[in-house]
């Protein structure tokens, strides 16, 4: 027992190895990974992403055993010191930042793992396998990012991880920077590198939130340490504690993709699909819930930033679900699903629940990594039937094959409307991606419908508003997934690469499998009447969490809807879309919602046009104020007028004086007078100088005789 | 006795001939006579003022003049020589190349 405490009380010393085994990580790569082989780059980021989970679990452990499970910060480095600001980089372990360490490197060492078989692919696709280290090298920086993230100890220090992750993010996103599907704008070719730089502006916007937050808390407290600023709040004024939580949520809604910052997260998935599964869907974007449920003393102060918070996810989770229902893009549908599922956990730590938006953000890191692996493999598989057959024997014209090409005119592996029939060929990614789209959907007894049962149910006696919205979004998505697994993997095939596709190697599908048990056994984290969860958090979250009675009704009504989506799915992709499909093509209607739906259908595969309001709204008044200050102001005003005439003219004006009157006249008329004068004297005394000896003597004589007269005559 | 005022005013007159003959004479001989006569006025005056005085200082004195004027001659007329040799004249007007 003395061993096994003396062991406990030094694991924690190991807390800044979950930071430093990542670094460790891309420092080998960095270093020596040119020389390696692909593989082995690959093992080491994973090797190093898995370490950081042996140290989060072994803190668990550690913390377990503490019982207390308090805050322990380590590591106290005076970081900042000016003034009355002081801030330490420390790390602080608790329950709810070791909670969010395991998902993160759990997920992540599972999603590094599947990427050294898919980045593997893809670099061969993309024809530039320089780029496999560097994919891992930015993997591993993400890692480093989101654990100093979620171990701050103080709200700069998360600033620190936040922006760390959103370069990442960036970086990711514009990995194949140089390549892109053309786009709306016709800017063919790098519509990736546009993507991210949406991603970061619109992440930058939700920075500006953060950080004027974290400068009210230091106004108002003196300090970002969190156990100082939440002693202190309550004595703040509300004004002070609406404002912070208010410029906070803008944070939020930036990185968690929420209402009204969202739209950069479907753009994101020009990245490759372990970014889009990692950072998109399972841990970055879920650093705004994170903050809030850290936050959460300071949201509970304020019952309306409450209310905001839980109708600004109540609001997203309903609208970005509506969206899903129109996508055909298999990444873009999930990204909405992701939006979606966010807006649910910001509901819920908005409401104050915050162990049951926790343990949907963990299931949902399990079940939405998972769907995003398969979506992965389902792209691989098809465009590995793509390539065998454009060098295989079959050849087609592309357009009599009936396929849906991407705005390059080539060949979209990612358009659903390419698939069908999948399960015959790709039984394994067929497997996992229904165990992850029936827990997505919340089908009992998978982890998604325990935690999004948890929420509704806390949403139900909290808010019931924000219930209703929840509810409605929890029907649409049981609905788009049943679409999706539909035109995924059943009826027949409708391309020719669909035919062909390949199910792919172990290496990519364990980490699939893995994933689905984690998403089928992930609701036993807090299982009605056991609460492990709830008790585990409750250590951090002290009075932020309520043990919260399971609701049978809310159960039923949830199931009975999801079970009324997944049926009303299969009959209409089921058997209309067969029927629709022997329409001829003018008649055929883009989906078989279509009809039922009419213009909202119109509105959905827009996207309700929301892109194209921003653009009206912010890009084209901010290109035209930047138009006019570059043109009116700053080309005439400032360059031509201030510095071409004011300044400019006017120093040449003066210039122009100075050298004409003043240099040539008077400078250079002395220089040449003084001149001029000594040569005239010159000439005029020469005429002594006649060679004549006597006349020498003479002026000799002369002198002396002057000489001589002076001193007799003084 | 002879008074000092006569010593004074010969030395005076023989110093002023040469003056007058280095000035006014072409030839390099004769003004280096002028010249010589001009060392012996001088040498009249120290000997005149020696002795009215006592003081053997000018009488020593001239002996120096005297020895300056021989090294002058050994030069002098060396100079002449070859000046006669390039010039194949003696007239010191012939030396003007260096005027200015």
């Amino acid at each position: 027992m003395l061993l096994r405490e003396a062991a406990a009380t030094n694991y924690f010393n190991l807390v800044p190895w979950v930071v430093f085994f990542p670094v460790l990580g891309i420092l080998i790569n960095l270093l020596v990974g040119g020389r390696l082989r692909e593989k082995m780059i690959g093992v080491i980021a994973s090797l190093a992403v898995a370490a950081s989970f042996a140290v989060a679990v072994l803190l668990a452990l550690s913390l377990n055993d503490q019982h207390a499970g308090t805050i322990i910060a380590f590591m106290n480095l005076e970081w900042i010191s000016i003034g009355d600001l002081h801030i330490d980089w420390a790390f602080r372990v608790d329950t709810l930042s070791v909670t969010m360490m395991l998902a993160v490197s759990g997920v992540g060492t599972l999603i590094h793992i599947y990427a050294i078989a898919y980045m593997h692919a893809d670099v061969r696709h993309h024809q530039d396998p320089t780029r496999y280290r560097r994919f891992f090298v930015f993997f591993n920086l993400f890692i480093v990012m989101m654990m100093i993230l979620v171990s701050a100890d103080n709200y700069l220090m998360l600033f620190v991880g936040w922006e760390g992750v959103g370069l990442c993010s960036y970086l990711l996103i514009g990995f194949w920077y140089d390549k892109g599907k053309g786009g709306a704008n016709h800017l063919d070719g790098i519509s990736n590198a546009l993507a991210g730089k949406k991603a970061f502006i619109t992440n930058r916007i939700g920075d500006f939130g953060f950080l004027i937050a974290t400068f009210l808390m230091f106004g108002a407290f003196g300090s970002l340490q969190f156990d100082t600023v939440f002693t202190k709040a309550p004595f703040a004024s509300q004004g002070t504690i609406l404002a912070i939580t208010l410029f906070m949520l803008l944070g939020v809604a930036g990185k968690s993709a929420q209402l009204p910052l969202y739209v950069w997260l479907p753009d994101a998935m020009a990245g490759p699909t372990p970014v889009s599964a990692l950072i998109h869907a399972a841990t970055m974007v879920t650093a705004g819930v994170y903050l809030v449920a850290r936050s959460h003393e300071l949201y509970a102060l304020s019952s309306q930033a409450q209310n905001i918070v839980a109708l600004v996810g109540g609001l997203t989770a309903l609208f970005a679900a509506t969206i899903a229902v129109g996508q055909f893009d298999i990444k873009k549908l999930l990204a909405y699903s992701t939006i979606s599922q966010l807006g649910f956990m910001v509901a819920a730590v908005g409401m104050g629940a915050i162990v049951a938006g926790i343990f949907h953000l963990v299931t949902h890191a399990f079940f939405k990594a998972l769907l995003f692996l398969s979506a992965g493999s389902v792209i691989q598989g098809v465009e590995a039937g793509h390539h065998a057959m454009e060098h295989g024997s079959i050849k087609e014209s592309k357009h009599k094959r009936g396929e849906h090409l991407n705005e390059g005119g080539e060949f979209d592996a990612q358009d659903m409307r390419n698939m069908g029939g999948l399960s015959r060929r790709m039984p394994v990614t067929f497997v996992v991606y229904l165990v992850g789209a029936l827990a997505l959907a919340g089908i009992f007894p998978l982890a998604g419908f325990w935690s999004k049962d948890e929420i509704l149910a806390e949403a139900l006696h909290l808010h019931p508003a924000v219930f209703v919205l929840l509810i409605i979004a929890a029907f649409f998505t049981a609905f788009y997934m049943t679409r999706q697994i539909w035109m995924i993997f059943f009826s027949k095939p409708r391309s020719r690469p669909a035919e062909y596709a390949r199910e792919n190697s172990l290496l990519l599908t364990l980490p699939l499998i893995l994933l689905a048990v984690l998403s089928v056994f992930g609701g036993a984290l807090n299982l009605p009447f056991w609460h492990t969860l709830t008790h585990w958090l409750d250590y951090t979250l002290a009075e932020g969490a309520k043990v919260g009675s399971f609701n049978y009704l809310v159960a039923g009504l949830s199931t009975v809807l999801a079970l009324a989506a997944i049926a009303l799915g299969i009959f209409l992709y089921g058997k209309r879309y067969q029927a629709q499909a022997k329409l001829p093509a003018a008649q055929r209607p883009v989906d078989p919602v279509q009809p039922y739906l009419r213009g909202a259908f119109t509105g959905i595969q827009h996207k309700w046009w929301i892109d194209e309001f921003y653009d009206w709204l912010i890009l084209r008044r901010y290109v035209a104020l930047s138009r006019f200050l570059s043109y009116r102001f700053e080309e005439r005003f400032w360059h031509d007028w201030l510095h071409d005439n004011a300044i400019a003219g006017s120093f040449r004006q003066t210039a122009h004086f100075l050298a004409q009157p003043v240099d040539l006249g008077i400078i250079d008329g002395i220089a040449n007078g003084l001149g001029t004068i000594s040569q005239r004297f010159a000439s005029w005394i020469r005429r002594a100088q006649n060679g004549f000896v006597r006349s020498y003597a003479t002026w000799v004589l002369a002198g002396m005789v002057i000489i001589l007269g002076y001193l007799i005559l003084r | 006795m002879v008074a000092i005022e006569y010593y004074v005013i010969l030395s005076a007159i023989l110093f002023t001939l040469g003056i007058v003959g280095v000035l006014i004479r072409r030839n390099a001989i004769v003004i280096f006579m002028s010249i010589e006569l001009m060392l012996n006025s001088a040498n009249l005056a120290f000997i005149a003022f020696a002795r009215q005085y006592n003081e053997l200082n000018g009488q020593v004195f001239v002996f120096f003049v005297m020895t300056v004027a021989a090294a002058e001659v050994a030069v002098g007329l060396a100079l002449m020589v070859t000046i006669f040799r390039t010039k194949h004249s003696i007239d010191v007007d012939q030396l003007s190349s260096l005027k200015g």
